[in-house]
């Protein structure tokens, strides 16, 4: 083992002499990725010293559970959506995060009264507000375009290929909106077996259609490369490509499912102190405003809100194209993390027994 | 491959038709490889030749891609390139990290393919080896059992290594070796091994064995014998061999995903990321200078190919 | 001829040993010798790749998220036979075990496992976890209260088969089989079987894979062998570059040439064969899958075929021709009966390597041209069920074992040829 340990610095040490201190901080890749680098990465080594890496993953969770679960643990933040949170919370494979550690809100207002409800828990600081709804190719429907969930599904009106994310969450949600369940009562709808056949039923009516995506900088790429003409995705992602590179992407805020997405420390993380020291750092009421002017995020705490204006442009007013502004609420539907906490893993292996059956 | 005199009509059309679909095969072969050579300049974002490209006009193409390779991911572009913007090029660009990772990692699980794979082989050869059949196969296995097998198995076996010593009572936790060089390196050389056995038996196979006995009978030690006798001889499969457990490294992106952390990033894992978000004629660009560095290895390998017949006086079969 | 061999016998060597021993030990001594040369690499090997694989082996029948977190319940399983209505003890051992499950953040892995053999039941074990530190006796009562559930005999007797460590569940599930609640092995319910055809796909698909290799690959290799060298190194020069450039590049061609916008479709709707509209879907599916690898897989076919061809002679299908042969009878009869070790080779191979394909299908594939091997990394990434996903690398793997062992039979894995 002696002889092992003794090659293994060698050959670190060829690791071109990797600075001293240095955190990894795994996220969702794309613009969303840019913006965090932009609002959190480069303040913060500016002001310590210490590098971040952005590590990528299509949907941080799975990878950090299988790390931890392994005692693999390479990262030591990562950018989990609410639900994934709580449930990898539950199972024990998150540190507990002390709320002391959070700055108070620029107006002095104290750390957990400065956040929006429910957007700091045992293990988790939530960064933003995020929805996914679907946006379309301007250029395929000039005239007559889609504006409601249900003409996503509706393949006869708005023919062509759709972009949808591989997996249960959303698209189940989403599929009931379009079949015609109140937003109030989609996850009632859900709890029942009828409810489930329902959704399943009515994604089955598209299923031909569907390009599947995994990773979230996939929906505009497909857009852009003209591979779908309408396709579920991240709100940000399709402004990034909207405004910063001059797509024709259309937005549909109808039928959008919002939800938190934050940072979370993976237990046996390899350099604790130092990950919250970037968690303190990457939720103040500046950083999170910050960030909003990389993208059409909503931040998490109220005392951001009044500091966000325009975009990094310096003309686009984010405003229009934030998921939680008056006019984008009229018919949309906050994320149940109750209800995907305990579900999340049966509804996915349906499916995928979906997705692979005929 | 000549058409006989006294072909029919028929089989000449025949023939002239089979060279055709020859030719169409080559094409399937070789085009895609050549394709993105002219695309990686491309000036425009898009995966087709534009109009200005094909009218050969200048404003068309551009080295914009090449220039993202080195600014990539963070890198101011508006300022001047002097030494410490090419010093931080150097330390930052995500690009040159990742070439880095893969000269080291290919470099090192080279060495140890190669040294355990050549005297593995020189005992392969030997006529007295026993059980030759079994061993041979399973040195070969490597090369032939499903990389995301290999990869998954590894991943178990990294994240503990020690778990199997639990039964013994030596030990049971012993670090990792997922996320470390050594990991990765040790998993390559065993993929290079394979490479390695068949290239360096493949050059035994005409060794003659008795200018090993004559050395030795002339007083040489063993060693002696084989650094002045067996190597020159071998040298040439040896060689391709090492070149073959490179590129198997070089290009090995499976047990990367799986076992390495953000510190071992190589080339094929970014190339990994960039295809399945976006594919920007970035990865065209990178794809070009990994195109010209397999035709220079190929090159080299053609070279030795001929030294090996010269010396061993084979004409090539 | 008696007298010979008794003398032979007799024969010894200087220092007087009989030379039958002196002999022996000789040999002896150099097959230790020849074995010590390769030791290293087969412990080198056994170490890093043998021993790993095994690993992953065992857990394809291991699995101990259920026995290792309820343990008293697993002991009330051990000691009660099969069909035993659970008692209070047993209410009891649940109880207590998820009051521990719900401290120790473990009722999740617990509810996954049984998850595993009875879809729906994880939120149960959650939910009832987060409720179990206000249990009282009886526990019969405390525990149904919070969930109804429970009362489920068909929940009691999957849990009793997940209470073993040890089960051949996951192999049963890889092969869309379970096991019922009085043991019995049934398939599974129609909507989830998956496995077996996805290994028929795969299969299938491979096989065409070796099929389109193999036509593709006969005429360019019998082309090679017929020209002169000269010419046929050349040539060879358009086989071995692709086979020398990276897979990710060669992946990457593909996409560039085959989506959308790309550029095949881009030059058929400038010749105006197709229109805007009408662009193809030739990538993202099964048929992207089959072109990338074809094109992956074309040299591992030409190789073996070209080593055999190259020392045909010529002289024998002219000197068919001589005696009245047509062409193609000569090439039936003659030739191609010679090509067969070089075909056997080549398809094996091919095969082999595109049963356990993972990149490209993962790259090109879209839905519809996913392999096993994508389903195992699947598993190992996504959903993490891991011992599943050793189940079907278990299955996958004895294929090919069983293929490799064909190929050395029939071809000799000496023969394996490389460029």
């Amino acid at each position: 083992m002696k002889k092992l340990l003794v090659l293994t610095t060698a050959l670190s040490g060829l690791a071109f002499a990797a600075s001293a201190e240095e955190i990894a901080v795994m996220s969702w890749g794309g613009a969303y990725a840019t913006s965090q680098i932009e609002a959190y990465h480069k303040p913060f080594t500016a002001k310590t010293g210490i590098t971040v890496v952005d590590v990528v993953a299509d949907n941080p969770a799975a990878p950090i559970k299988a790390q931890v679960e392994a005692g693999n643990v390479t990262v030591d933040v990562v950018d989990l959506e609410y639900a994934d949170a709580v449930r990898l919370c539950d199972e024990g494979l998150l540190e507990p995060i002390d709320p002391a550690i959070l700055e108070p809100g620029a107006d002095g207002t104290a750390a957990l009264d400065d956040f929006l409800p429910g957007a700091v828990t045992e293990c988790y600081v939530a960064t933003i507000v995020f929805s996914t709804l679907y946006a379309f190719d301007e250029s395929k429907f000039p005239e007559n375009p889609p504006s409601t969930i249900a003409d996503f599904f509706d393949a006869a009106k708005y023919p062509g290929k759709r972009g949808m994310r591989k997996g249960a969450k959303v698209n189940l949600e989403m599929a009931l909106m379009a079949d015609g369940v109140p937003a109030a009562d989609v996850y009632a709808t859900l709890e029942t077996p009828e409810g489930v056949d329902r959704a399943f039923a009515k994604l089955g009516t598209i299923k031909g259609d569907v390009v599947w995506w995994e990773a979230g900088a996939q929906p505009p790429q497909l857009l852009a490369d003209g591979e779908v003409v309408m396709s579920t995705g991240y709100n940000g992602r399709f402004f990034a490509a909207a405004v910063t590179e001059g797509k024709p992407f259309k937005q549909v805020f109808d039928g959008q499912v919002y939800e938190y997405d934050g940072y979370a420390i993976p237990k046996g993380a390899p350099n604790l102190e130092l990950a919250k020291q970037f968690l303190t750092f990457s939720t103040t009421t500046q950083a999170l405003a910050d960030q909003a002017k990389w993208i059409s995020y909503g931040p998490a705490r109220k005392s951001s809100g009044p500091l966000v204006g325009l975009f990094m442009d310096g003309k686009t007013e984010m405003g229009a194209y934030m998921p939680t502004s008056a006019a984008n609420l009229t018919n949309a539907l906050p994320s149940s993390y109750e209800f995907w906490v305990d579900r999340d893993t049966e509804l996915n292996e349906r499916f995928n027994a979906w997705l692979a059956s005929n | 491959m000549a058409l006989p005199v006294y072909a029919s009509p028929l089989e000449r059309i025949w023939h002239y038709t089979y060279l055709v679909i020859c030719a169409l095969i080559f094409l399937f072969l070789i085009a895609p490889i050549l394709i993105v050579i002219p695309l990686s300049f491309n000036a425009e974002p898009y995966f087709t030749f534009t109009e200005k490209m094909l009218s050969l006009d200048p404003a068309g193409y551009s080295l914009r891609w090449y220039d993202l390779l080195l600014t990539q991911p963070s890198m101011p572009t508006d300022v001047p390139r002097d030494a410490a913007w090419w010093a931080q090029v150097w330390q930052e660009s995500i690009w040159i990290r990742a070439a880095k990772n893969s000269v080291i990692i290919g470099v090192f699980s080279t060495i140890v393919a190669t040294v355990l794979g050549t005297i593995a082989a020189l005992g392969l050869s030997r006529p007295e080896m026993p059980y030759r059949r079994v061993v041979m196969a399973i040195l070969i296995s490597p090369m032939i059992v499903p990389i995301i097998i290999t990869a998954t198995g590894l991943f178990f076996f990294y994240s503990n290594p020690c778990a199997l010593l639990n039964w013994t009572g030596l030990a049971d936790q012993c670090g990792r070796l997922t996320g470390s060089y050594l990991g990765v390196v040790l998993a390559h050389a065993t993929l290079g091994i394979p490479f390695v056995i068949i290239t360096v038996t493949a050059t035994l196979i005409g060794f003659d064995q008795s200018l090993n006995r004559a050395a030795a009978s002339l007083g040489a030690p063993p060693t002696t014998t084989f650094f002045k006798v067996t190597m020159p001889l071998i040298l040439p499969g040896v060689i391709s061999g090492a070149l073959f457990a490179f590129v198997t490294s070089f290009d090995e992106v499976v047990v990367v995903l799986f076992v390495a952390a953000h510190d071992q990033q190589t080339i094929p894992r970014q190339m990994w990321n960039g295809i399945r978000e976006q594919i920007s004629p970035a990865i065209l660009a990178v794809a070009t200078i990994l195109v010209i560095i397999s035709v220079g290895m190929l090159a080299t390998l053609e070279l030795l190919r001929r030294r090996s017949e010269r010396l061993r006086g084979v004409t090539p079969a | 001829m008696a007298e010979v061999s008794a003398a032979a016998v007799g024969l010894t060597t200087a220092d007087g040993r009989p030379l039958r021993t002196a002999l022996a030990t000789a040999q002896q001594r150099a097959k230790r010798r020849a074995f010590l040369l390769v030791l290293p690499l087969l412990a080198f090997i056994v170490i890093t790749f043998i021993v790993p694989i095994g690993q992953m082996m065992h857990q394809a029948v291991y699995n101990d998220g259920f026995s290792a977190n309820m343990p008293r319940l697993s002991a009330w399983f051990a000691e009660h036979p099969v069909g035993t209505d659970p008692d209070e003890p047993a209410w009891q051992a649940l109880a207590l075990d998820l009051q521990d499950a719900a401290t120790a953040k473990t009722a999740g892995v617990v509810g996954t496992r049984v998850n595993y053999q009875m879809s729906g039941t994880r939120s149960l074990f959650t939910s009832t976890a987060r409720k179990a530190k206000d249990f009282a006796p009886p526990y019969r009562d405390a525990v149904i209260a919070a969930d109804k559930k429970w009362d489920d005999p068909e929940l009691w007797g999957t849990m009793r088969q997940v209470s073993r460590a040890y089960s051949l569940n996951f192999f049963l599930a890889a092969l869309d089989m379970t096991q019922d609640r009085q043991g019995m092995i049934v398939a599974m319910p129609e909507d989830r079987q998956i496995y077996v055809d996805l290994f028929v796909k795969t299969f299938l698909l491979a096989g065409l894979i070796t099929l389109t290799c193999f036509l593709l690959g006969f005429p360019i290799a019998h082309l090679l062998a017929t020209l002169p060298l000269r010419w046929s190194n050349l040539l060879m020069i358009l086989v071995l570059l692709p086979f020398w450039t990276s897979l990710l590049v060669r992946t990457t061609s593909w996409i560039v040439l085959l989506q959308q916008q790309g550029v095949v479709n881009s030059a058929l709707v400038a010749t105006g064969v197709i229109t805007e509209e009408g662009r193809l879907q030739m990538i993202y599916n099964q048929m992207g899958t089959i072109i990338a690898m074809t094109h992956i897989l074309l040299p591992f076919m030409i190789l073996p075929l070209y080593s055999v061809m190259r020392p045909i002679p010529p002289s024998y299908v002219r000197a068919a021709r001589s005696l009245g042969a047509t062409s193609w009878t000569a090439f039936r009869r003659i030739y191609l009966p010679q090509t067969l070790p070089g075909i056997g080779a080549g398809s094996l191979l091919v095969f082999i390597l595109a049963v356990g394909y993972y990149i490209t299908p993962a790259l090109v594939g879209g839905a519809s041209g996913q392999l096993i091997s994508n389903l195992i990394a699947f598993h190992m990434q996504d959903s993490l069920n891991w011992s599943l996903a050793s189940a079907l690398a278990a299955l996958l793997l004895g294929a090919v074992l069983v293929l490799y062992w064909l190929y050395d039979r029939l071809v000799g894995i000496d023969n394996l040829k490389l460029g």
